[in-house]
């Protein structure tokens, strides 16, 4: 009998504390989701939804004037993908594993490491432009001081330098956040192994090519998977330093920009292309979904079990 | 024995490398708010000998910023009361309880975490304003609940699962309601969660830009990362008010940040560090 009334009140009780959290996630999360994916397969004339539309919005998304920009922005993304996993992995590992063998002065160096995750990108945006300003920055100022001229360019103005250049800024924002992921996965393994293997004589570097790193696995896949969702969805730093149009002259266009000014309309055009920009955006969810799935699966299938 | 000592020597150099990197530009941002702008234009890398707050001053008085300040502080202090009161109440029942379709809503709480916001855009748009809530900060706080509940949820509902059922039966018999169960018995004890909760949640919705950008109109409704934005076209070469903004703007996430350094990493990674 008692039973009975505390499963009654539970029932309640689950029924009153789950319905508005679900509530909230049902009706700004789940349906206007769901409804992007509607968009896409009507005709839409500014915020106004006319016929149905089938594949049309996606066959103009594969024809001029969208196609050239289309690929354009998809080979940035994919660039900097490549360029983010190789240098930034690498990187994090680098300074993940400096932080592991640290002794002393591990607090500072850990919040050192991790303080530019915290910054806002706006922030740390109009920060490097300032750095990188041809004529008051530091940067610029130190190569002319050490004779380097040549070097000093106008990095964020030229189309040459722009999408290397913002890399290097994301690489600046985001380092700590791997380091700390792998100062993690380094901490987790079991120091068994590493004794056993000094005892038999294994050099350092020994350990951490055939210990360690195989052993890091999981946390490499973490990373891997977080890089290429954020490579994809590249949006808050080429907007601030270059508008919707990605400039200079679209050297930092993304798909996310793309579908930005597609939704919205571009600064120069005005008009938004809503049905385009849904299947633009159904497009990159697609890409991420199916290359987060299959990307974990694959990686995690590789992991070896410590 | 060397050779330990040199590899030694290298990681810490390495981190020191790091350090002068990652501190270059923020010393440099505090250093160019404290100098007059002619000043500074004049001779860029100078150290400000006497600091010339006037620029403070300016940034604060002149325009909008003291509004778009407290208009951050009302979006990320809305949402995060949203999400740490539903947070709660789901995560305790998806924790605690077993029931009939307990596995369904688990799912459908993990699917929400992997829904990016910004593809959603047009509809949860459109949908603003049909509901009356495009260009309020209560529509804000109420899309940006919605992105965090799902991780609030999944990270609670672990932590509540980690506590011994014998504290709920004990509480029972000396006849707790369930409400007094969870305010009084459990929800002390997984005060480390609610802490990671509010910190991953905070960060994001503080230096966000985007949907104010999108769902904020007004001027007087803009928050501090969108009215940046305006703010340097505003002040375009007035180096000296632009950086004293900047400074602002970051000061009290940093601030926050040397406090709880601890609090605010394990934050961060929660969901990519297993632990």
């Amino acid at each position: 009998m008692a039973r009975a009334g505390i499963k009654r009140e539970q029932n309640k009780y689950a029924a009153l504390l789950l319905t508005p959290a679900l509530a909230v996630i049902i009706i700004f999360t789940s349906i206007p989701a769901l409804t992007t994916l509607s968009y896409a397969f009507f005709r839409w004339k500014g915020f106004q939804r006319l016929g149905f539309a089938g594949i049309e919005n996606f066959q103009r998304l594969f024809n001029d004037p969208f196609k050239s920009y289309f690929y354009m922005a998809l080979r940035h993304n994919v660039l900097v993908f490549i360029a983010i996993l190789v240098i930034q992995t690498s990187l994090g590992i680098l300074v993940g594993y400096a932080l592991f063998k640290l002794k002393r002065g591990h607090r500072y160096f850990r919040t050192v490491v991790f303080l530019p995750v915290i910054f806002s990108l706006v922030i740390v945006a109009y920060m490097w432009q300032a750095m990188l300003d041809p004529f008051y920055g530091p940067v610029n100022y130190l190569l002319h001081s050490i004779h380097w001229d040549g070097l000093a360019k106008t990095w964020l103005g030229s189309t040459s330098t722009a999408l290397p250049t913002l890399v290097f800024i994301n690489l600046w924002r985001w380092v700590g956040f791997p380091a700390i992921i792998f100062l993690a996965g380094f901490n987790s393994i079991n120091t068994e192994f590493i004794e056993a293997a000094r005892i038999d004589g294994a050099s350092e570097g020994q350990i951490f090519r055939k210990i360690l790193l195989p052993l890091l696995a999981p946390s490499m896949t973490i990373v891997t998977i977080l890089t290429f969702i954020g490579a994809f969805e590249w949006f808050d730093l080429p907007y601030v330093l270059g508008g919707t149009n990605g400039n200079p002259a679209g050297a930092i266009d993304t798909l996310a920009l793309m579908f930005y000014r597609l939704s919205f309309g571009s600064v120069d055009s005005g008009a938004n292309e809503i049905g385009v920009g849904s299947a633009l955006g159904v497009l990159i969810f697609t890409i991420v979904g199916v290359g987060a799935t299959f990307g974990s699966r694959y990686l995690r299938s590789r992991e070896v079990e410590a | 024995m060397i050779k330990i000592l040199a590899s030694r020597t290298f990681f810490k150099a390495v981190l020191i490398f790091n350090s002068i990197i990652v501190l270059a530009p923020v010393l440099f941002l505090i250093n160019s708010s404290l100098r007059e702008t002619n000043d500074f234009a004049r001779t860029p890398m100078k150290l400000a000998r006497s600091p010339y707050w006037q620029n403070y001053k300016d940034v604060w008085a002149g325009g909008n910023f003291p509004i778009y300040f407290k208009n951050s502080l009302i979006v990320t202090g809305g949402s995060l009361i949203v999400i740490l009161a539903l947070g709660l109440g789901a995560g305790f029942v998806l924790g605690r309880y077993q029931f009939k379709g307990h596995g369904l809503i688990l799912g459908f709480v993990l699917s929400g975490m992997l829904v990016p916001a910004k593809l959603a855009i047009i509809p949860l748009f459109i949908q603003l304003k049909w509901m009356h809530l495009l260009d309020s900060h209560l529509g804000l706080i109420l899309v940006y609940s919605s992105g965090a509940l799902p991780a609030a949820i999944f990270i609670l509902s672990g932590f509540f699962r980690s506590l011994p059922t014998d504290l709920d039966n004990a509480a029972r018999v000396d006849g707790a309601s369930e409400f007094q169960l969870l305010m009084k018995v459990l929800m002390p004890l997984v005060r480390p969660g609610l802490a990671i909760v509010a910190i991953y949640s905070a960060i994001p919705i503080w230096n966000d830009f985007f949907l104010p950008l999108v769902f904020l109109q007004s001027p007087e409704k803009k928050t501090i990362m969108q009215g940046l934005t305006a703010f340097f076209g505003e002040y375009a070469s007035q180096w000296g008010i632009i950086f004293a903004g900047l400074t602002i703007a970051a000061l009290p996430l940093v601030t926050l940040y040397l406090i709880l350094s601890e609090q605010f990493i394990k934050g961060l990674t929660a969901g990519a560090v297993k632990g």
